[in-house]
C-alpha cells in the first residue's frame, strides 16, 4: 500500500454520472464589465439533490448562482460565456425565453423579499403569470406551497394579512413557498438563512431537506455547518474558480485540495 | 498552517501534548512491568499498579478535552480527525496500562522464579512490544504517517515471537518444576505482552488515519 503523502492537487472536481445530472455548467466565464468574475467553471448539479456552494466572500459563488437562471441579464455590462445545460438545453442561448427559464429555475434571496400584498397573494402572484387556475385550484396550490415551505400551520388563519406582517424567518419561508408555487424544477437559494435566528434556520433547513425529494436545489452559504447538514454535494470556490467539488461527506471529512482544507478548517488563507 | 482563531491551535497542541505524555507513561509502565517480572521487585510492582491510575485519569481527561473541542470549535476535516483519533488512541493506551498492571499483579502472585531461559524469552517479546509502542508514540508526536505505517507493517513479528514464547512455555510445562498456577500466570503474561503489541498496531492505524484521512486495511496476518 502506498502511504506516501503526495502533494495535494490544485483542483479536484468530481464528475457525476450523466444520468443523475439535472443542470450542467460547462467552461463558464463571467464578466462584470471588464472584470472577470468566473474562470472556466465546469460543474454538474445532481437531480433531486442539494448542492452547496461555499467559499470566501467574492469567490464567485453567488455569481455562479445568478448565471443559472440568467438573473445577471437584468444588469447591463454583465456577460457570460460558456454553457449552462438544463436537461441538455443551453439556457444561456438567446432562444431560451428568460421568463420561462425563471419559472423552471426559481430563486430565493439572502434577504426575505415578500411583496407588499397578502400572504395568499404573495404565493398566488407568480402562478398567475404562467397559469390560469380556478379559485379552488389556486387555493389548493397556495396551501400546498405553504405546506411544503413548512409555513402553512403558522399562517393558515391569516392568509389575508400582509406578508410584511410575518417575522423574518416566516417571510423567508413565504419566499420559498412563492418560489415553489410555480412548480420550478430547480431552486436556487442565495444565503437563505443568513438573516434568520437558529429556530427559523432549522425550520428552513428542514424545508429544504423535504423539498429535495422533488427539486434540484443549489444553495450558496457561508455557514459551513449548514452546507454539511443539508447538501449531498459541495463545491468550494476561490477567486472565481471551482477548486473542489465532491460528495459533501468527503469534502468535509477529507478534502483533497489544500485550499479547501484550509478554508473549511478556518486556517489562514 | 495556523488557524485564524488561535485558540484552535492551542487546543490541538494541548491535545497532542496530552496524548504524547500518556504514550510515554504507557511505554514506561510496560518497561517497568518487565522489570518487575525479571527482578520480582515487589516495590516496583506496587508502583506499576499505582501508575495505572494515572493512565486512567489521563484517558478521562483526553476524552473530556476532545468532546469539548468538538462542541466548542466545531472542527472539520483533519481538525475533526484529531479529537476522534485522540479519544481512540487514549483508550488504546489505557488498555496497555491495564495489561501492564495485570503483569505486575501476576508476578506478585507467582510462587517461584521461572527458569532464566524462559524469562529471557518472555522479556524478548515484551521488549519488542514496548519498542513498537514507543515507535508509534514517536510517530504520533512527529505527525509521521510513514513511521506509523512502518510499525503497522511489523505486527506479525510480535505474533511470531509470541508463538515462540508459547512453544517455550509448553516445553517448560512438560519438563515441570513450576506450579500449575505459575504456568497459568506465565501464559497470561505472555499473552498480555502480545496484546500490547496489538494495541501499538491499533494506534499506528489511528495515527495514520489522523494524518492522512485514510484507513489502513488488511492488517498483515501471521
Amino acid at each position: 500500500m502506498n502511504t506516501q503523502i503526495e502533494a495535494p492537487p490544485e483542483t479536484a472536481v468530481l464528475q457525476l454520472p450523466p444520468e443523475t445530472v439535472k443542470l450542467t455548467v460547462q467552461n463558464l466565464d463571467f464578466y462584470y464589465g471588464s472584470k472577470q468574475a468566473l474562470f472556466d467553471v465546469t460543474v454538474s448539479f445532481a437531480e433531486k439533490a442539494v448542492t452547496a456552494l461555499i467559499g470566501p466572500s467574492g469567490c464567485g459563488k453567488s455569481t455562479l448562482l445568478r448565471v443559472l437562471n440568467r438573473m445577471y441579464s437584468l444588469y447591463p455590462g454583465q456577460k457570460a460565456a460558456g454553457q449552462v445545460l438544463l436537461d441538455g438545453e443551453d439556457v444561456l442561448s438567446s432562444r431560451v425565453d428568460v421568463a420561462t427559464l425563471r419559472a423552471r429555475v426559481g430563486m430565493v434571496f439572502q434577504k426575505p423579499t415578500p411583496f407588499p400584498m397578502s400572504i395568499y397573494e404573495n404565493v398566488a402572484y407568480g402562478v398567475r403569470l404562467y397559469e390560469r387556475l380556478s379559485r379552488a385550484d389556486m387555493d389548493a396550490r397556495v396551501e400546498d406551497s405553504l405546506r411544503r415551505a413548512a409555513l402553512w400551520e403558522e399562517v393558515k388563519d391569516k392568509l389575508k394579512e400582509s406578508g410584511l406582517s410575518l417575522s423574518g424567518g416566516q417571510q423567508q419561508r413565504l419566499c420559498v413557498a412563492r418560489g415553489i408555487a410555480v412548480r420550478p424544477e430547480v431552486l436556487l437559494l442565495d444565503e437563505p438563512a443568513s438573516a434568520l435566528d437558529p429556530i427559523s434556520t432549522a425550520k428552513l433547513e428542514e424545508t429544504i431537506a423535504e423539498l429535495k425529494r422533488d427539486y434540484t436545489i443549489v444553495i450558496v452559504t457561508h455557514n459551513m455547518g449548514q452546507a454539511a447538514r443539508l447538501s449531498d454535494h459541495t463545491g468550494f470556490m476561490y477567486l472565481g474558480k471551482l477548486v473542489e467539488f465532491g460528495e459533501t461527506e468527503q469534502v468535509f471529512t477529507n478534502p483533497v485540495t489544500a485550499r479547501c482544507r484550509d478554508y473549511i478548517t478556518g486556517r489562514f488563507g | 498552517m495556523e488557524h485564524t482563531l488561535r485558540a484552535v491551535d492551542s487546543d490541538l497542541g494541548a491535545m497532542t501534548h496530552g496524548i504524547a505524555a500518556m504514550g510515554d507513561l504507557a511505554v514506561s509502565q510496560v518497561r517497568a512491568a518487565l522489570d518487575v517480572f525479571v527482578r520480582r521487585d515487589l516495590d516496583l510492582a506496587g508502583k506499576v499498579v499505582r501508575g495505572d491510575d494515572a493512565l486512567d485519569i489521563q484517558d478521562a481527561e483526553i476524552e473530556k478535552r476532545a468532546i469539548r473541542f468538538i462542541a466548542l470549535r466545531q472542527p472539520m476535516a483533519d481538525d475533526l480527525r484529531r479529537p476522534i483519533a485522540a479519544m481512540k488512541i487514549a483508550m488504546q493506551l489505557e488498555r496497555v496500562g491495564d495489561l501492564g498492571k495485570n503483569i505486575a499483579k501476576r508476578v506478585l502472585r507467582m510462587e517461584a522464579s521461572p527458569p532464566p531461559g524462559l524469562v529471557a524469552s518472555i522479556v524478548g517479546l515484551g521488549e519488542l512490544s514496548a519498542e513498537r509502542l514507543a515507535a508509534v508514540v514517536d510517530a504520533f508526536r512527529a505527525g509521521d504517517a510513514q513511521g506509523a505505517y512502518s510499525v503497522w507493517l511489523k505486527d506479525t513479528d510480535i505474533d511470531e515471537r509470541h508463538e515462540r514464547v508459547l512453544a517455550d512455555l509448553i516445553q517448560g510445562m512438560s519438563a515441570g518444576g513450576q506450579s500449575a498456577g505459575d504456568w497459568a500466570h506465565l501464559l497470561f503474561i505472555a499473552k498480555n505482552l502480545e496484546r500490547i503489541g496489538d494495541h501499538a498496531t491499533n494506534i499506528a492505524e489511528l495515527v495514520h488515519y489522523q494524518i492522512t484521512g485514510r484507513e489502513l486495511e488488511d492488517r498483515p496476518k501471521l
